[in-house]
């Protein structure tokens, strides 16, 4: 696999099945206990969709695949994902 | 969640999980009409749009880009805006990648009046809001600046406020993007440059890429508590992100993004 981006890329893609942008939410990872915000998780990606691993111990946190037949959202290495109860930071100031 | 267990969620409806039927979701693709297109560098230019419906966003936000072919076939890339605050009228800066699918289109290509599609604003980390009272540290690498360049303008709006320095490391200074403006001292922030390559006629510092040392001379120290944001090539990101990570600077307070090669 070529080169990584970082999670602040999953904005556009993760912007249809999210409510509120998921790049500022923090994952607590279920095999080494590191939490911190998507957007500076590692990210993978492919035309299919993207897979977002743990910076610290490489485990996969969340993959999200677009088919025809739906979009499908896994998140078998997240403990939780925590979203901040603050408005939509996506609107304007 | 149970180990190995993988039970995916079969996302059907996304306008129903939103519950978002007032406010246009940001996944909407918007159409957008190039209206200024101005060379900044020999391999860059800054493309002005005009969006119908577009929200404003905030500095340092991106923005998806979505052309299609004649055939059909469609091409997405992120582009950071230059630009930030209300209204329809939006500034990105493009990189000429030497393989690139979408950028020597939109540098070399694209012409006023052209048409592309939009999603966005996008992403609410690597941010700057107005307001934030903490010192802001920018270090940017090469087409790394332009979030920046938005940070710093808004910056420049705000009648008075916290400090803001950036450290721009570039192959020379032809290779600077938006070099005229960063190079006439916008109000309230200081930048200082790095040469990799060519630096200009009696530069005291020699050409070589950024080091440790050079963060002691020109970044906001630890004691300060400033809020530094690196913006460059992946190796760029995450050299620059570990010095500063060994000499004190909190992880928590290091905001990254990088370029990868799929731009």
């Amino acid at each position: 696999m070529s080169g990584h981006l970082d999670g602040n890329s999953l904005a556009g893609p993760l912007s249809g099945t999210f409510r509120f942008d998921p790049t500022v939410a923090v994952g607590l990872c279920d095999t080494c206990g590191d939490a911190r915000p998507l957007a500076a998780s590692p990210v993978y990606g492919s035309a299919m969709g993207q897979i977002v691993r743990c910076a610290r111990c490489d485990s996969v946190l969340l993959t999200h695949v677009q088919t025809p037949a739906g979009t499908y959202l896994s998140t078998q290495g997240l403990t939780w994902l925590r979203f901040a109860s603050e408005a939509d930071p996506r609107v304007t100031s | 969640m149970a180990r190995g267990t993988v039970r995916p969620l079969v996302v059907e409806n996304t306008a129903a999980i939103r519950g978002d039927t007032v406010a246009r979701p940001v996944a909407t693709w918007l159409p957008a009409t190039i209206t200024a297109a101005v060379p900044l560098t020999e391999r860059s230019r800054s493309l002005r749009l005009v969006v119908p419906g577009w929200r404003g966003n905030v500095p340092g936000q991106h923005v998806d880009i979505r052309l299609t072919a004649p055939d059909g076939y469609q091409a997405v890339r992120s582009y950071s805006l230059a630009t930030s605050g209300p209204g329809e009228h939006i500034e990105l800066a493009i990189d000429r990648l030497p393989d690139g699918e979408v950028s020597p289109y939109l540098v070399d290509v694209a012409e006023v009046g052209d048409k592309v599609e939009v999603r966005g604003p996008l992403g609410g980390w690597f941010v700057w809001r107005p307001g934030d009272p903490r010192p802001v540290q920018m270090i940017a690498g090469g087409s790394g600046v332009v979030p920046f360049v938005a940070m710093i303008r808004a910056r420049e709006a705000a009648p008075a406020g916290n400090p803001f320095r950036l450290l721009y490391s570039v192959r020379s200074p032809a290779a600077a993007m938006y070099r005229d403006y960063l190079e006439h001292s916008p109000v309230g922030t200081t930048v200082n440059w790095i040469y990799t390559r060519n630096p200009p006629p009696g530069s005291s510092r020699p050409a070589g890429r950024l080091t440790s040392i050079d963060l002691d001379s020109h970044v906001i120290p630890v004691e300060q508590d400033p809020l530094t944001f690196v913006c460059g090539s992946t190796g760029f990101a995450e050299r620059v992100s570990q010095m500063l990570i060994e000499r004190g600077h909190p992880a928590s307070m290091i905001r990254i993004e990088r370029y990868g090669d799929s731009r």
